[in-house]
């Protein structure tokens, strides 16, 4: 047997080039139904789990997807908000906590998420190094951010801006980053989490500057009129908040008018999430009001749809595939009747040709066999991430 | 170690074809060429000697052995170990190396390992056959005269009393006709192995002991194509 397989050996890889295109072929096959399959599972499971801890979102009138995808996975950039008096309206009614988003910005490609302590508490999120934010302009990070940034407590972090020749636009904001977060396997370990007042900072609502009071800042005044002091160009504004000049960090408009993404409404029981539900659908027209599981649920249908779309494409594909493997395992058994001639001829058993011949087939279906479940496996590690960029971005 | 056969039968199943063969003797060492005309079963002759096909009367012995009395798998193992036989289109197999070619033959064997010994031995007799700086070439890439010589040298290998020929210089040229002969006559009589040639080339028989003309070697019995 040994000699055999050592023959057969010499057949695979005089024809290797032939084998390792069928090998691929019917790897590929096997494995984009099962692919398909696991990873709409995991996107599945992944999806309505965060959906499910998440039953009610509070946000600007607009589309209910935009606002899930948003508040759960902070993959949506809508620039729809509404204001942060919604904090406190919700609060008023008794029936719920509020947990304010504000999931504009960005550091590189990970959102920066202004919220509360709440959110910490209500996503059972630990501080795996350093701590809690404390003061604004400071950051705590996302395992994943920190992982694959190589960022630690004591580093920095620049958002990044969102026009460069926009005068009156987002500009950068340097933050330190005062903790990071333990792993959650969940959209939390790839964002970077600020106050919400720090996300205000970033957006030029609050700022800080030189002290135009003192003495030392008379060079840098145009005039002043009644109580209000109209400084000139060379007044210099911070691009960080530090213990130094924390305090001449201010916002001109009242915080209530500030804008958020959405709000995380944490009702009291189910009794309170449903008169919360209907108080919001029928009273509110200015602000909506979804059910995260719904809108989930909706898209998952699409999902699938479109999976079963593709699963019988690739089923297709699959049988053409298997049907010009068979072709090409039938011409190479005929064109191989000479050496089974040959072989008969010196002396070879009918099982010695027999091996010899089925040495192809058994090569490429063992190693396509062992090509997918090493694909498989691949797509159960990684697939899920994969899922995400696609579905999400 | 003669080959010997007595009144061998046989027939395709056809009215057109009998061949009948009452007695032929070849001793140890001898080479013998089989002319005749096509179809006149000089090829077959060759089958029913190697046991490829089975004769429906008569003997075959070869060393004291009846072939004719072995079983089919008993026909296979004699054919892999104990005759050499040479093809017109050389039969080697492509996807193998010279030296696997030459060895095919041994790694078939039931019970035969490929020990350092028989390799040496492999490469003494392909060393003796010009193909010594060829040992590990594709045999695709060789020229016809030198495929023949690397079925000669398998043929040869497992050192069988009988080898067998099926117009082994049929696709050569002249030059390598004689050449390749005139080896495979030399290594054949220094080991004292009988060669039974089946030819066309009438240029070549002086070089052989005898010569049987299939024709008239079934018409003195009678019987024939």
């Amino acid at each position: 047997m040994k000699q055999l397989l050592y023959l057969s050996l010499q057949y695979v890889r005089y024809h290797r080039i032939k084998l390792l295109v069928l090998t691929f072929a019917i790897t590929l096959v096997s494995w984009l139904p099962i692919a398909i399959q696991s990873i709409v599972d995991q996107a599945t499971e992944e999806l309505l789990d965060r959906a499910d801890r998440t039953p009610l979102v509070i946000g600007a009138p607009g589309s209910p997807l935009e606002l899930s995808l948003g508040s759960l996975y902070f993959r949506s950039r809508t620039s729809t908000t509404l204001p942060y008096a919604e904090v406190a309206a919700l609060e008023k009614t008794g029936l719920a906590r509020a947990i304010p988003l504000y999931y504009r910005f960005r550091v590189q490609d990970y959102p920066v998420v202004g919220t509360s302590p709440d959110y910490f508490e209500y996503r059972d999120l630990k501080i795996a190094m350093g701590r809690q934010v404390a003061i604004l302009g400071e950051a705590v990070i996302g395992a994943k951010v920190a992982n694959t940034m190589g960022l630690g407590v004591g580093d920095q972090i620049v958002t990044s801006s969102e026009s460069v020749f926009d005068l009156a636009g987002v500009y950068p904001l340097k933050m330190p980053v005062v903790g990071v977060l333990a792993p959650a396997f969940s959209p939390d370990d790839e964002a970077v989490f600020v106050d919400v007042k720090t996300s205000w900072v970033i957006q030029g609502l609050g700022h800080g500057h030189q002290e135009l009071n003192r003495s030392e800042a008379l060079g840098q005044i145009l005039r002043r009129e009644d109580d209000n002091i109209i400084a000139n160009a060379s007044v210099r504004q911070y691009n960080e908040i530090t213990v130094d000049n924390l305090d001449s960090f201010h916002f001109h408009a009242n915080n209530a008018d500030n804008p958020i993404s959405a709000i995380i409404p944490v009702p009291n029981d189910n009794k309170s999430a449903a008169l919360l539900l209907g108080q919001y659908q029928e009273e509110r027209q200015d602000v909506q009001i979804v059910r995260s599981q719904r809108v989930i649920g909706e898209l998952l249908n699409t999902v699938f749809t479109v999976r079963d779309y593709i699963v019988v494409g690739v089923a297709l594909v699959a049988i053409a595939t298997a049907i010009v493997a068979l072709l090409v395992f039938y011409l190479s058994l005929q064109s191989r009747d000479g050496e089974r001639y040959t072989l008969a001829r010196i002396g070879a058993g009918r099982f010695q040709v027999r091996v010899l011949m089925a040495a192809e087939i058994v090569t490429v279906l063992v190693v396509s066999a062992v090509l997918t479940s090493l694909l498989v496996l691949a797509t159960r590690r990684y697939g899920m991430a994969l899922m995400q960029e696609l579905l999400l971005t | 170690m003669s080959l010997e056969l007595e009144g061998l039968r046989f027939s395709y199943g056809r009215e057109d074809f009998n061949l009948y063969l009452p007695s032929l003797t070849i001793q140890p060492g001898e080479t013998v060429a089989l002319v005749g005309p096509s179809g006149s079963g000089k090829t077959t002759l060759l089958n029913l000697i190697a046991g490829i096909l089975v004769s429906e009367h008569g003997s075959i012995h070869l060393s004291g052995l009846e072939l004719s009395a072995l079983s089919a798998r008993q026909r296979r193992r004699q054919r892999l170990t104990g005759i050499g036989m040479i093809f017109q289109s050389f039969e080697l197999l492509d996807y193998l190396d010279v030296s696997d070619n030459i060895l095919l033959q041994a790694r078939l064997a039931p019970g035969k390992k490929i020990t350092p010994e028989l390799e040496a031995r492999a490469q003494n007799i392909a060393a003796e056959l010009g193909l010594a700086d060829k040992w590990h070439r594709r045999v695709t890439a060789l020229s016809q005269g030198e495929r023949q010589r690397v079925a000669a040298c398998r043929a040869l290998l497992l050192d069988p009393p009988l080898v067998l020929a099926d117009e082994p210089t049929g696709n050569l040229d002249p030059e390598n006709k004689q050449a390749v002969l005139d080896l495979l006559i030399e290594l054949c009589k220094r080991d004292h192995r009988i060669l039974l040639t089946v030819t066309h080339d009438h240029s070549l028989l002086p070089s052989f002991d005898r010569v049987l003309d299939m024709a008239e070697l079934l018409r003195e019995v009678g019987s024939g194509a």
